[in-house]
């Protein structure tokens, strides 16, 4: 089955880990994802700063792409980008007035927009479409004794009108998890944010964040986390460089996409070249667990 | 014709700001029926009514209008005006020429015109009144008050101490209420099982009180005065009478359940007592759980019982009672813990709701009032109450105010300070409202004699790490993030209607606001009646409050039964429909149309009739009815007609 598809840019940098583990791990569910054609950047964090009309266009105008490919849904792996385009999409939903006014912005497009696209988060359409039951029936390899800790951040909960789980208790990951068979610990700061954009600017910011949270869930007996957002993942990844030289004691915890431990599970096995995407190497303790 | 006297008020400028009385007494003086006209400053001082009075003397008078203000204001006074001089109280017309024109109105022409036409109509309504004298019907003195809290108990001793019937009725074992189970109320600290269970008692004494617990209405019927009610009696399947008390049965029982009494903290079984002081002091055996339903599987405690009390075959009992009104006092119930995720309740058991805590404080909770933390049995030493815990928050949860808890919280931290010394509590607030008497000077003295630590915010998350509770909040006023690590965690939750009143509510028709509590009949005016007549409301089942609040308003229910069945009949307004038998033709349009049920057919008649007593004379039925059979009483059509045709010459 054919699911349109939206990557965002980072999926094509950073994150090609990301990208490369879900469509795998959708082949073994009997699902293509299809990138959609002429796609641009989401628009990410500018649209959140203020609700300025311009902000707003980058997203649309990838909406009215999908419209002028006459897709009807857009899924979505990146959280970030998750949560700006349903940002826009809720801007121009709400208010017809907001919808007429970004067409007129955008007249030199071809055709005006009618708001018709969904936006859709992967993890919704494993837990919905294919069911974790499903998923289960498919584990390969289960994750048995690996203690994972899902971390939503703020990007899959708010605001609560298009989290994809329950906004104060959310368990979509922690389900998706014990279906793959491993230990999975809804950790006190999975909610917490990681930092964000700060890490450009205010690099303590977020050294201490991934310090609060790695610890976090090392105490509540987390063994690795796993994350669908690209920033989130550079964040409590890539900044425990920094983390652990700021705080002594600091023990490092491998980060995963959640993607990357299905394809483990569901047999698609773990590629060589995701390894140099995550600064800690989530290896060794995949080894321990005879995963790898 | 009528001798019709009109009387043009000026209400001080009121009206004579904007509306010529002078040209209006002129020019109104000529117009057909009208005997004698005169304005005055203010027609309902006591100058006013008695110009009124000499003139139907003087000009032998037998209609008056007044042109004043609203009648909802002084109909009344002077409706009674035309008492004292013998003229029936349905001559009297008022002219609404103050709100309905010289308000609203700022050109005196247009005023003017305008209050001489309405005047006008006046007159030609007041020329067909009929004098009527108002309905009586019998009245049946007995009350029947359902819910056995204290708001129940208080009313049903201050009616039966007034020598009248009260039917009390209970849907839970045992009358107390939710009032038996708190530990100490504010805020004089005083016991409250010690202060409740004596009214438990005397209305188990009382002779003029029958007590139907563990029962439900079934269905009511009738109208004010003259109600019939069905009490459906749930089988208890203990014989009260054969009962010692002596308890045997209870430890054999192999069922266990958690406690209601004790919300959840501590168990019971299936054949239980809710409570030591419990009234009726009676076992009773929970059907849900029992065994005993199948003989087979378990008869425990019929073996056990020696005087032969148990059987497991008693059904439900049904009875009639017949009543002259009935008192509201349902109570609340707390706002669903389980709602309120990111606070851990049920996940964590050291998270509690306010309940809970009163049973660990109280003396006779599950604890015996020791303060031992459920999870681990440990004292906590440190515990943070968070305020407004579903309350005043209309995204998410209650929108209103439900006023017990900031002072519920203050008096669980004191009294857990008094239990242990050393430990620290903290409250998360918005607002502290202590508004009651002496309320503030228990918060201050709280807060400056046992070191309660305030925090203006909200508490974001809790969680738990290890043995502690982490609580994240905000302080609003440093802006400062809070983090506690708690050993016990106290959700001062809201209230709302209690689970079981939408049924019985919508068993009497009576009307609830959007957050399902009874609306009363003016919320200034008349606040513990129902806009229905007959019905009194008291207690949370009208909204949120206190103890002292709810013992007012019982004890203002009473009192307001008791005027009523201290009359020998119930009086009704005359003012109702008719129906002109040679014109209805029996289709019964009318009875579905009327909100009072008032409306019958005559199946030997073939006609349609009016229960005067129930009509209020809204008039929904007359303008359905498509033969005019139907008419109101000093408002037929003839009248409307005539009304009407004064605006056609304009």
């Amino acid at each position: 089955m054919n699911l349109p598809y939206y990557p965002g840019c980072t999926l094509k940098a950073n994150a090609e880990n990301f990208e490369d583990s879900a469509i795998k791990v959708m082949e073994i569910l009997d699902y293509q994802l299809n990138e959609m054609k002429d796609w641009v950047c989401c628009g990410t964090v500018f649209s959140m700063t203020t609700d300025d009309l311009m902000l707003q266009l980058a997203s649309i105008r990838n909406l009215l792409r999908a419209e002028e490919q006459n897709l009807n849904e857009l899924v979505v792996l990146c959280s970030m980008c998750y949560n700006t385009l349903q940002r826009a999409k809720q801007f121009i939903t709400e208010d017809e007035e907001n919808l007429n006014k970004v067409n007129d912005l955008m007249y030199k497009e071809n055709i005006r927009y009618e708001g018709t696209v969904d936006i859709i988060h992967l993890l919704t359409v494993l837990k919905d479409r294919i069911t974790f039951d499903k998923i289960k029936e498919k584990v390969k390899k289960p994750l048995s004794s690996l203690k994972i800790g899902g971390y939503y951040g703020c990007l899959l909960v708010r605001p609560k009108e298009f989290a994809i789980d329950d906004f104060e208790d959310p368990s979509i990951i922690e389900d998706l998890f014990s279906s793959l068979g491993a230990d999975s610990i809804a950790f006190p700061y999975r909610l917490e944010c990681c930092g964000a954009y700060q890490t450009i600017t205010k690099k303590d910011v977020t050294i201490k964040r991934t310090y609060e949270i790695i610890n976090s869930a090392r105490r509540a007996g987390c063994e690795a986390i796993v994350t669908s957002c690209p920033l989130c993942a550079f964040n409590l990844d890539q900044r425990q460089k920094e983390t652990a030289e700021e705080f002594i004691e600091f023990e490092t915890m491998p980060v995963f996409y959640f993607t990357e431990l299905m394809s483990v599970a569901l047999g698609g096995g773990w590629d060589k070249s995701w390894s140099k995407m995550h600064y800690v190497d989530p290896r060794p303790i995949l080894k321990e667990k005879r995963l790898i | 014709m009528k001798r019709i006297g009109v009387f043009i008020c000026h209400c001080g400028i009121n009206i004579k700001g904007t509306v010529d009385v002078e040209r209006l007494t002129e020019e109104l003086a000529q117009y057909p029926g009208v005997a004698y006209i005169e304005n005055y400053i203010f027609m309902c001082s006591e100058p006013g009514q008695k110009l009124i009075k000499d003139t139907i003397i003087d000009h032998k008078l037998d209609g008056v209008v007044v042109a004043a203000c609203s009648p909802t204001l002084h109909e009344t006074t002077f409706q009674d005006a035309l008492d004292e001089m013998n003229i029936n109280r349905h001559q009297l017309e008022i002219a609404n020429i103050r709100e309905q024109c010289s308000w609203v109105h700022d050109d005196i022409e247009e005023a003017t015109r305008k209050s001489s036409l309405i005047i006008k109509t006046a007159v030609e309504k007041l020329k067909l009144n009929e004098s009527l004298i108002p309905i009586s019907a019998p009245l049946t003195k007995r009350v029947l008050i359902i819910g056995g809290g204290i708001a129940g108990i208080q009313a049903a001793l201050d009616i039966a101490d007034g020598g009248y019937e009260v039917i009390l009725v209970e849907k839970e074992p045992s009358i107390g209420g939710h009032m038996i189970q708190l530990s100490e109320t504010f805020p004089t600290l005083d016991c409250s099982q010690c202060i409740m269970t004596p009214k438990m008692v005397a209305v188990n004494k009382h002779k003029n009180i029958k007590l139907y617990a563990n029962s439900e209405l079934e269905s009511i019927e009738g109208f004010v005065g003259n109600f019939k009610v069905n009490i459906k009696r749930k089988p208890q399947y203990v014989d009260p009478d054969k009962c010692t008390i002596c308890d045997d049965c209870t430890p054999v029982c192999p069922v266990v359940v958690p406690s209601e009494y004790d919300e959840g903290m501590s168990w019971r079984k299936a054949i239980y007592i809710p409570f030591p002081q419990s009234i009726p002091a009676t076992f009773t055996i929970d059907t849900e759980n029992c065994l005993g339903f199948n003989p087979i599987a378990c008869t425990k405690c019929s073996d056990a019982c020696e005087p032969d009390a148990i059987d497991y075959d008693k059904k439900p009992e049904y009875f009639e009672e017949e009543i002259g009104a009935v008192i509201v006092a349902t109570g609340f119930d707390l706002y669903p813990v389980e709602n309120m995720a990111e606070y851990g309740y049920g996940k964590y058991p050291d998270v509690l709701d306010g309940l809970q805590f009163e049973r660990i404080l109280s003396a006779t909770g599950p604890t015996g009032g020791e303060m031992y933390r459920p999870s681990d049995g440990k004292v906590p030493k440190e515990i943070v109450f968070i305020q407004c815990s579903g309350s005043r928050d209309p995204e998410r949860h209650l929108p209103y105010c439900s006023r017990i808890c900031c002072m519920y919280t203050l008096k669980h931290a004191k009294l857990y300070k008094h239990k242990v010394h050393d430990g620290q509590p903290y409250i998360f607030y918005i607002d502290i409202r202590s508004g009651g008497k002496r309320y503030e000077e228990f918060v201050q003295q709280a807060v400056s004699e046992d070191g309660i630590v305030y925090f203006r915010g909200k508490v974001a998350r809790i969680y738990k790490e290890a043995d502690k509770m982490i609580v994240h909040g905000i302080d609003t006023l440093t802006s400062k993030k809070i983090e506690i690590k708690a050993d016990m965690v106290v959700l001062a939750m809201g209230i709302k209607p209690n689970n079981s009143a939408e049924k019985v509510i919508s068993n009497l028709k009576l009307n609830t606001d959007e957050n399902g509590f009874l609306i009363e009949a003016h919320p200034k005016l008349r606040p513990v009646e129902s806009l229905q007549s007959g019905f009194y409301l008291a207690g949370t089942a009208q909204g949120p409050k206190d103890i002292p609040d709810t013992v007012s308003q019982a004890s203002a229910a009473a009192a307001k039964v008791l005027a009523l069945l201290s009359n020998d009949e119930i009086s009704h307004s005359p003012i109702v429909a008719i129906v002109n038998e040679e014109l209805c033709s029996g289709c019964g349009i009318c009875v579905p149309t009327c909100p009072y049920g008032a409306r019958e057919l005559d199946e030997i008649k073939k006609i349609a009739t009016v229960n005067d007593v129930l009509c209020e004379g809204c008039g929904a039925c007359i303008s359905v009815c498509p033969s005019s059979a139907a008419q109101q009483k000093n408002l037929t059509d003839e009248q409307v007609h005539n009304m009407i045709k004064i605006y056609s010459y304009l």
